[in-house]
């Protein structure tokens, strides 16, 4: 059984469209897991639909959507403060000795985030490669095990298979609850895939066909 | 934010001539439109809390959609696609272009006061 596990993604919602069904897992196990979520997404397009935030209100809506999905989830947050959008322009190495100051306080025994170069968003590529590098610093003893998630289309013909598969549609109602505590983001992220489909179905459905299986690569270091 | 009602706009953008202010101007398509479709292409811009100064400023349009030119000393900021405004903290001036799903893809604020950063 795991120790404790450390989330590193810098999106509110992330956590909820990528592993929420591997956190619900941990946490009915007993297990401790804390989220270090690099920003609040502040740059977002998804503004709710009906529209109900702007530009200048969207950071503050995120916080408080964040502070809900951990709490749907049942797991601690740490909020990092970087802005949305500019991770990869920061020094790579700072915001490793940033994360590596949590994980040294935390040591948990598994850390999950991006996989670099195959998750599609430049924040998630760059968060994702920073917290591999924090791990990396740490005495190979005192490491804990990486699961890296890729996102691009093309991530299995690339690096093959991902050696862990977590189906998680036991606990999918805890998923839909934790992506729906992001009510500025849920619809208009799920509803893209319904233009996608060009078909009119249920977003949930959508969302289950999506999002049944939460795929991790095991970092090899 | 409510649909932009021209008059209201042309009047408040007329109060921050001969100013010094802060602009957001930005345009993104998000950064997923490559990766859900192949045929499309990422871009994006924006510049927040750039301090400026203009003394013409204008917005045109056509009661759905509107554009805004604001005429610097040495030059211009251009916003097209504009749909919604509002005011934001009784004085920063909100303007964005949204899709029909609500999506954000274009926006210009002013304020004399800085956004947050």
């Amino acid at each position: 059984m795991e120790k404790h596990v450390v989330v590193i993604y810098p999106h509110p919602d992330d956590e909820s469209f990528g592993a929420a069904g591997t956190i619900a897992k941990f946490r009915e196990e007993g297990v401790p897991v804390t989220y270090l979520c690099g920003t609040l997404g502040e740059m977002g397009r998804n503004m709710g639909s009906p529209i109900f935030a702007n530009r200048e209100t969207l950071p503050e809506i995120r916080k408080k959507e964040l502070i809900d999905a951990c709490e749907v989830l049942d797991m601690n947050l740490e909020m990092l403060g970087y802005r949305d959008k500019t991770i990869e322009f920061e020094d790579r190495n700072q915001i490793a000795l940033d994360l590596k100051s949590y994980l040294d306080k935390i040591k948990p025994s598994l850390v999950i985030t991006h996989y670099p170069d195959y998750a599609v968003h430049p924040d998630h590529n760059a968060l994702g490669a920073a917290a591999i590098e924090a791990v990396r610093l740490m005495n190979p003893e005192d490491r804990p095990t990486v699961w890296a998630q890729a996102i691009s289309n093309d991530y299995e013909e690339v690096l093959g298979k991902p050696e862990i598969e977590n189906d998680i549609t036991a606990i999918f109602d805890k998923k839909i609850d934790a992506i729906f505590a992001h009510a500025s983001q849920a619809q208009g992220v799920l509803g893209q895939r319904r233009d996608e489909a060009s078909v009119n179905i249920d977003l949930k459905e959508i969302a289950k066909q999506n999002m049944g299986i939460e795929r991790f690569y095991i970092w090899k270091f | 934010m409510k649909p932009i009602e021209l008059e209201k706009v042309q009047k408040i953008i007329d109060g921050f001539k001969n100013k010094e202010v802060y602009v957001h101007l930005e345009t993104t398509n998000g950064a997923y439109a490559s990766h859900i479709n192949k045929k499309a292409y990422n871009v994006g811009a924006y510049i927040r809390n750039a301090k400026v100064s203009f003394n013409q400023a204008k917005i045109v349009g056509d009661g759905k959609s509107y554009r805004v030119g604001l005429k610097m000393e040495m030059g211009w900021i251009y916003a097209e696609g504009l749909t919604d405004w509002t005011i934001h903290e009784d004085s920063k001036l909100l303007m964005a272009g949204h899709d029909r799903e609500g999506r954000l893809m274009v926006s210009l604020q002013i304020s004399e006061t800085p956004f947050s950063y």
